[in-house]
């Protein structure tokens, strides 16, 4: 194993903020070890790593590691971070936000930041639910699902949240599961490295509320759940409608380049200063 | 830099002043959305501030606007936003985040009339509650709120300079008259040595805790990327910062954020008192109407009449025992405010323990209150 624990401790407040709150089962331990090997295999120094988030549980993530943590309001992440990393650009500045935070009560600031294509790495971690509450349904919650505020069933359509990212201009977008961890490490790694906004979309697991409202079995189940119903982006797309059902493609999903927002900045202040001879 | 023979006096509108004042104070990171009456100072620093090393952005709303100034001030630099009325109210939830993480921000309220939309392009004087008391919880305030151009200038560069002095979220009010009107005046000249910069950090990163044990003191202060990775959160917190739970660090966080303002009341207020020494009848008016208000007073001296006028500049904290001082020999307070009974609330509140009579004007239709109105409760007093 080329990543012993002790490496990864290097980046977490170990001793100091661990245990987690994170419920049994919960994939978001396996996102944040996804994130931190990232990190190390990028080589990136710890104080140039921002990592920003809202409310909820995924968003409980900055306080366990060992970088500048920013733990805003509910929504808002992206917001903060833009503030960030508008002042210092040389910062690796990474949001880690949940389905809830970022596509319902942060849905504008996500659309935004897309559309700017401000360099920021936003991981979405989508368990389908609001946890930290206790289980009302949110924008990814499928119809026809249960939660706490849906007693007879969900009858709200869902967002495509790489769909709404694409849309609103995001120039790296990926989506892979708590299950395809070795894919998820690959994913983060290049939305690190892309110039631009990138978003990783990540299908995770909430056994003790979403799984239990639902029936979806242990948190194994729950993998073998997402292991079944992830399609490779290249296969799923030769997918007929009637082999697609409730599949999802994973992988990378759109990369391509444009103007970063500020380095665009930059120029734009550069561009201002006195040229040589003028006055 | 201007030879100091040779005057710089410019015609300027209250809204450009607090532009200028805020490049003067070192504003480096500005985050808004277009609100009428307060557009003017976004527009004028998206001009200045890339061409002063200074970074400029429209975001999609007023939560983003304090959100991202909130972000900019954490990674060190000094930051301003500007709004108005609905907007203002958009903004509590961040406000607060200002004030319990300690960080440094201005926000300007070009205050317009309400509730809800109201009257965009009218002023008024209606948010002073809300400057105070506008996002859940308990959060000591500190507000400013200038009468001309000249001091929109000055109170723009104090208002960063007590926000990274004191590390929270200072609000610059103004109103719709006294942000368009225009004035000339004379630029003071900067000086370096007054405006405040923040002390960082010498101790080891590991010893490094984000928030002073002793509220009586001002700490330094790290920026994120500056090596000392700290955690910073909307939570109540420990003095690393960190969330807690523990009611023995939620009372020493929760009083910190009390006494950094009660103890240094000297240094955070600010009034004008005119004529009040001998005064038995008072005006008590801040802003816009504060200019009526001198007028009238001014007439009534011509005519040997004992009336003077108290003037908070500093709004939060309340100027409380300077008022108990100069009102020992008032009988009668005339309160002209565009609002219905925001100052004067607080002002029965503080003279609760006298004799005075108040006086209200009070005005919620757009229109200003004007010196003769002011005169005319003056004659009526003194019948």
């Amino acid at each position: 194993m080329k990543i012993p624990q002790k490496r990864v401790h290097k980046f977490l407040r170990h001793g100091k903020k661990f245990p987690h709150v994170w419920c049994p089962g919960c994939s978001n331990g396996i996102v944040l070890g996804a994130i931190i090997r990232a990190v190390d295999e990028l080589g990136y120094e710890k104080d140039d790593m921002a990592m920003v988030s809202g409310i909820g549980c995924s968003s409980r993530m900055p306080v366990y590691v060992d970088f500048n943590t920013l733990h805003t309001l509910h929504g808002r992440a992206l917001a903060y971070a833009t503030g960030v990393k508008m002042v210092k650009p040389e910062m690796n500045v990474c949001v880690v936000t949940g389905d809830g935070d970022s596509t319902a009560i942060g849905g504008n600031h996500l659309i935004h930041a897309a559309r700017r294509n401000i360099d920021l790495t936003v991981i979405v971690i989508n368990n389908n639910i609001y946890g930290m509450t206790g289980g009302q349904y949110s924008p990814t919650t499928p119809t026809g699902d249960f939660a706490t505020t849906t007693p007879y069933g969900n009858i709200d359509p869902v967002f495509d949240i790489c769909k709404l990212a694409e849309g609103a201009g995001a120039t790296f977008v990926a989506r892979t599961t708590a299950y395809h961890v070795v894919e998820a490490q690959s994913i983060i790694k290049q939305a690190f490295e892309h110039k631009g906004f990138s978003i990783v979309e990540i299908v995770s697991a909430c056994p003790v509320i979403y799984g239990k409202l639902n029936k979806k079995g242990d948190a194994p189940a729950m993998m073998r759940d997402m292991k079944e119903r992830a399609i490779p982006v290249k296969a799923f797309e030769k997918l007929t409608p009637e082999q697609v059902g409730n599949k999802y493609s994973r992988g990378i999903l759109v990369n391509i380049k444009k103007p970063e927002y500020t380095a665009e900045y930059t120029k734009l202040m550069d561009s201002l200063q006195p040229q040589k001879g003028d006055k | 830099m201007a030879k100091k023979s040779k005057k710089n006096i410019v015609l300027m509108q209250g809204n450009e002043a607090i532009a200028r004042g805020a490049i003067a104070a070192g504003v480096n990171f500005f985050a808004g959305y277009p609100i009428t009456p307060s557009t003017e100072v976004a527009e004028i620093l998206s001009i200045e501030l890339p061409k002063n090393g200074g970074k400029f952005i429209q975001m999609e709303d007023e939560i983003a606007s304090i959100s991202a100034i909130i972000g900019g001030s954490l990674a060190g630099a000094k930051v301003m936003t500007a709004t108005s009325g609905p907007g203002f109210s958009l903004m509590q939830e961040g406000i607060g985040y200002a004030k319990i993480t300690e960080t440094p921000c201005v926000v300007v309220n070009v205050m317009r009339g309400g509730p809800s939309t109201g009257l965009p392009t009218k002023p008024s004087q209606s948010d002073i509650m809300q400057t105070r008391w506008g996002s859940h919880g308990d959060s000591p305030a500190i507000v400013l709120y200038p009468n001309s151009v000249l001091e929109s200038y000055e109170l723009s560069i104090r208002a960063v300079n007590l926000a990274e002095k004191y590390r929270t979220c200072v609000i610059l009010l103004s109103d719709e008259v006294l942000g368009h009107m225009r004035e000339a005046i004379e630029i003071p000249e900067i000086d370096e040595s007054k405006i405040i910069k923040r002390i960082k950090p010498n101790t080891p990163p590991e010893w490094y805790k984000h928030y002073p044990e002793n509220p009586k003191y001002i700490s330094p202060v790290a920026s994120i990327g500056e090596g000392y990775r700290f955690h910073v959160t909307g939570l109540t917190h420990d003095s690393f910062g960190f969330p807690t739970n523990r009611a023995d660090e939620a009372e020493i966080m929760n009083d910190r954020l009390k006494k950094k303002i009660t103890h240094h009341l000297d240094d955070l207020i600010q009034v004008e008192d005119y004529m009040m020494d001998d005064a038995k009848i008072a005006v008590f008016a801040a802003g816009i109407t504060s200019r009526a208000a001198k007028e009238a007073v001014r007439n009534s001296r011509a005519k040997r009449h004992k009336v003077g006028m108290f003037r908070p500049l500093t709004i939060w904290p309340f100027p409380e025992q300077m008022i108990r001082d100069k009102f020992k020999d008032v009988k009668a307070v005339i309160v002209p405010e565009l609002a219905e009974g925001q100052l004067l609330g607080e002002l029965k509140r503080v003279l609760r323990k006298t004799n005075i009579k108040f006086y209200p004007i009070q005005k919620t239709n757009g229109e200003l209150i004007t010196p003769d109105d002011i005169s005319e409760a003056i004659k009526e007093v003194r019948k």
